[in-house]
């Protein structure tokens, strides 16, 4: 740690300011379990992809004008005046789609390798903070370019605060700043679009502070105790996640200057007409599961506590999953479970994305009620019963061999 | 001279071989990538639109002038009258703290065409209506920091250092100018 620095005047600087040893220490040095695969590249995926958007976000607020009545014609101008605007706004807009992407699959990572387990607790939680400020991020930029969906979306998502009893309405009018979703709204959206991104900053700063205290899980899940099992992070991760952000880049670049609008809907194309509803309101693709759970409920209050709570509970999964042993690799069982899960949250989403009625309602009320059997019934006794392999003492052993 | 030994190294040391080509790959790439969101601040298609501009003259009459809106920025059109002409002709090049004949500065003698900001520090001259001041030398005055400017827009006294610069324009036809 103390390690001085051979130029005397970065020595001089840091013996003041450690900053660089700081960030040595993180990121040259740190040391990471030498058997990470290519799913651990995701959380700098998603670090780079924040700035990304941060960038993006930047130069298109100098073009954005957040009013009712010039909002959607200043994103055209984006579009069509503004040198590169296209590319912003695409980058942008893709952008979101890539960074719940990846999001959602560094999640699936720490629920396949347990990273939420003792003593990464609070790192997870951080995690599900971040998560969530991007939902509220992303439901927000959504609304700015005042399209149909932009305003109906606006006008669905906020109408869920007016299921509190009592004070419901006060709540929605507050939102609003007005009677309807009107131009004080869109103000402070954008106000508040811009603000949250800078708050997700800080708080990956703080899940960085909290994963360097442990260092990463590993494949094996195993507490990893000797020297050797561990390798600095640079160059071996750096050129990892470089390698990783040029196979990212050629996905996001295929979307951007070929399918820009195939994440997006044709709807939000059209001024924003606080007259028409659109024939059905589709929120953007990463958001439905959790609006299918909000639909499979008949009753308001409990079809917004379900959605919320769908989130809400992976704050106590570390305490619900009961098992010791922290990678699927030696749960059998729990493996099968792990994949019933993923395969039904992508069913959820896709009912999310159809009109509920008929069948697709019934779909959705049964993958809404797996979800929650998942996390509430499966894992608890998962962890109770659950003969797991036995797991190798460090990651060089074969763990088959540990019987003598 | 290129380091022969380093090319020889190179050659050599595959690894830092590679990690010179993969860094400048990079470095490359990186400049390719950052250019379209500096150039994202440049003027828009639409203000570039607007960066040429018709004005008719007919209804200036001789020893007024008007000023016009072009870039964003105020435009001075006097029509000149004989006696600030010849005025304007008449002045000793040496005289100057930036030289310029008149006769380079206008394409008709009797129509001046000048940005109307000082090019002291970006303030706006005085001498445009006919209750101004016009300054010391009969054109323009500017009461930030007292420049004078003659009837040709060039700086006679204070600390402007440069002229009032001139436009870009033609005449379209007889009483009608296209700046930009």
């Amino acid at each position: 740690m103390t390690k001085k620095f051979k130029n005397k005047t970065l020595a001089w600087l840091d013996y003041r300011l450690p900053i660089f040893s700081v960030l040595r220490e993180a990121l040259v040095d740190h040391p990471t379990p030498r058997n990470l695969n290519y799913w651990w590249n995701f959380g700098s995926l998603a670090g780079i992809t924040l700035v990304i958007m941060i960038v993006s976000g930047l130069l298109l607020s100098m073009h954005y004008v957040a009013h009712v009545d010039l909002a959607f014609d200043s994103v055209e101008h984006i579009m069509r005046d503004v040198n590169y605007g296209w590319l912003l706004r695409y980058i942008h807009s893709v952008g979101s789609s890539m960074f719940f992407l990846i999001v959602y699959i560094h999640i699936s990572r720490g629920l396949y390798y347990g990273s939420y387990k003792s003593p990464r607790e609070v790192l997870w939680w951080l995690g599900i903070i971040i998560f969530f400020l991007m939902i509220i991020t992303a439901f927000l930029g959504y609304t700015l370019p005042w399209g149909q969906m932009s305003f109906w979306g606006a006008t669905v998502i906020t109408n869920l605060f007016s299921a509190i009893p009592l004070i419901g309405d006060n709540i929605v009018t507050w939102l609003w700043g007005g009677f309807s979703i009107d131009n004080p709204t869109l103000n402070r959206f954008y106000s508040l679009h811009f603000l949250i991104p800078f708050i997700i900053v800080g708080v990956v700063f703080l899940h960085i502070v909290a994963l360097h205290k442990f260092g990463s899980n590993n494949p094996t899940g195993i507490d990893l105790t000797l020297k050797q099992e561990k390798i600095p992070f640079h160059p071996y991760y750096t050129v990892k996640d470089f390698f990783g952000y040029g196979v990212f880049f050629i996905i996001f670049g295929i979307f951007v200057f070929f399918l820009p609008n195939l994440l997006g809907h044709p709807e939000n194309y059209i001024p924003a007409d606080p007259f028409v509803t659109p024939e059905h309101i589709i929120p953007e693709w990463y958001f439905l599961p959790f609006y299918a759970i909000l639909r499979a409920i008949p009753f308001k209050l409990l079809g917004v506590l379900a959605m919320l709570g769908s989130i809400l509970i992976l704050f106590v999964l570390p305490w619900l999953d009961t098992c010791k042993v922290r990678s699927c690799r030696f749960r059998p069982i729990y493996k099968q479970f792990y994949w019933i899960f993923i395969f039904n949250f992508i069913v959820l989403g896709w009912v999310g994305s159809k009109v509920p009625e008929g069948h697709y309602l019934i779909i959705s009320r049964i993958c809404t009620a797996y979800y929650f059997t998942h996390f509430l019934i499966i894992l608890p006794i998962l962890g109770m019963f659950e003969k797991t392999l036995p797991v190798p003492l460090n990651i060089f052993k074969n763990p088959k061999t540990k019987k003598n | 001279m290129i380091n022969k030994n380093k090319i020889f190294k190179l050659k050599k040391d595959r690894r830092s071989f590679l990690r010179l080509t993969t860094t400048s790959m990079a470095a490359i790439g990186s400049a390719f990538a950052i250019w379209p969101f500096i150039d994202s601040m440049n003027p828009s298609a639409d203000v570039l639109a607007l960066g040429i501009k018709e004005f008719d003259l007919s209804n200036i009459e001789e020893g007024s002038s008007k000023t016009v809106k072009w870039r964003g920025k105020p435009v001075f059109i006097k029509h000149r009258t004989k006696q600030e002409i010849n005025e304007a002709r008449k002045v000793n090049l040496s005289e100057l703290r930036d030289p310029q004949k008149d006769e380079n500065r206008v394409v008709k003698p009797e129509w001046l065409i000048v940005v109307g900001i000082c090019t002291h520090l970006g303030c706006i001259p005085l001498g445009q209506k006919k209750s101004d001041t016009k300054g010391d030398f009969n054109g323009w005055f500017c009461p930030c920091h007292g420049s004078h400017y003659d009837s040709s827009g060039r700086v006679r006294k204070g600390p402007a250092p440069k002229n009032l610069k001139v436009p870009k324009y033609k005449f379209v036809d007889k009483n009608k100018i296209k700046i930009g």
